[in-house]
């Protein structure tokens, strides 16, 4: 059993994605202002909603499309912390992008996809809700990170310690 | 019943016209300005101006008005972004801490309608502009409301690595609303 092509590729394509997107989020947050700041937050911005999308796309697919089953030789209570650990990683990517837009729309620095395509500001401009949802943002991102390394971990443990087909199961080829 | 009302309103047209605007009232009036970051459109505002006025509908040719706005208490909506533009490639404030606009010619438009020329002075640099503005009497105060496209390369605001247009657009819409108390 294995998983859809598109569910690969829309694995592999967000995680290139996303980590591009953490990278960049942490690295232009110390920059001093300059344009290049400027037009990085623009671009983090485009990418964190084309993230959006396609979690929502990706989400719709694996509800279509049952994914295979954990083995049966992993003990339920491990079978359970998988679970548990793809939901958070599920929710903390609907999370991550809603709080940037939100943080921006606060901010008074409304998200234009592409610098053409306006996302509507659901909050009005607000300094302390602006630095309030900042910090939740970076918070989820954290958070994020941890469940990822989590996840990675995970997966390499499955790969060189259990033996198992989980992480050869996620490639192209396989 | 009309030529009472037309007694009214003859009565409320002349006290209207009867005064001159001359206090300003700070908490009443608003100085803001509107520019494009790569495409989109930034609020920011001036806290601090001081200004002098007098303005009589009756006789508005005569209007005269100078505002000061002290640039160093511009919000930009970012902490980072206020001590940007204080800097030298924006406003330079050290050097030039005061924008000035000097009214000239006022040309009624008719109705509440008005063209005011005049200089506006920022960084060193005057320019000609013409503000476009309306008035709005209320009780003992009157309303002044417009806006004005100034070009920021004009006036030397963002040199440098800000100097091109691509990520902070060259026009910047000045908008006011300025209360005004008769004497």
């Amino acid at each position: 059993m294995s998983y859809t092509k598109t569910a690969k590729a829309l694995h592999w394509l967000m995680a290139a994605l996303l980590f591009g997107l953490l990278a960049l989020g942490f690295y232009m947050q110390d920059l001093p202002l300059s344009p290049e700041k400027l037009q990085l937050y623009s671009w983090h911005k485009w990418a964190g909603v084309t993230a959006f999308l396609l979690v929502a796309f990706r989400l719709f697919w694996r509800l279509a499309h049952r994914p295979p089953a954990l083995p049966a030789s992993m003990p339920k209570r491990m079978q359970f912390a998988a679970h548990a650990g793809h939901l958070l990683l599920y929710g903390l990517m609907i999370a991550i992008p809603l709080s940037g837009w939100l943080m921006s729309s606060a901010k008074g620095f409304q998200t234009v996809y592409f610098g053409v395509l306006p996302i509507p500001d659901l909050l009005d401009k607000n300094k302390e809700i602006g630095d309030l949802l900042a910090l939740v943002h970076k918070s989820l991102n954290l958070l994020f990170i941890a469940v990822l390394a989590g996840h990675i971990g995970a997966a390499l443990k499955h790969h060189f310690i259990d033996k198992d087909d989980i992480l050869t199961r996620m490639l192209p080829k396989h | 019943m009309k030529k009472i009302i037309l007694a009214l309103a003859l009565a409320t047209a002349f006290s209207a016209q009867a005064v001159e605007y001359t206090q300003v009232q700070p908490d009443k009036s608003a100085i803001n300005f509107t520019y494009k970051q790569m495409g989109v459109a930034v609020d920011g505002k001036f806290r601090k101006f001081t200004s002098q006025l007098n303005f009589d509908p009756t006789k508005p040719t005569t209007a005269k008005a100078t505002f000061e706005v002290e640039l160093a208490s511009v919000d930009t909506g970012a902490p980072e972004g206020d001590q940007e533009v204080a800097g030298k490639p924006w406003f330079n404030t050290k050097a030039f801490p005061t924008a000035k606009f000097v009214s000239g010619a006022v040309k009624p438009l008719g109705g509440n309608k008005y063209e005011v020329g005049g200089q506006l002075t920022i960084k060193g640099k005057t320019q000609d502009v013409v503000v476009p503005a309306t008035f709005t009497p209320q009780v003992n105060t009157g309303v002044f409301d417009g806006s004005f496209t100034i070009r920021r390369a004009d006036f030397s605001i963002g040199e440098g690595s800000w100097a091109k247009f691509d990520i902070v657009a060259n026009d910047v819409v000045i908008k006011f609303r300025i209360t005004a108390n008769s004497k």
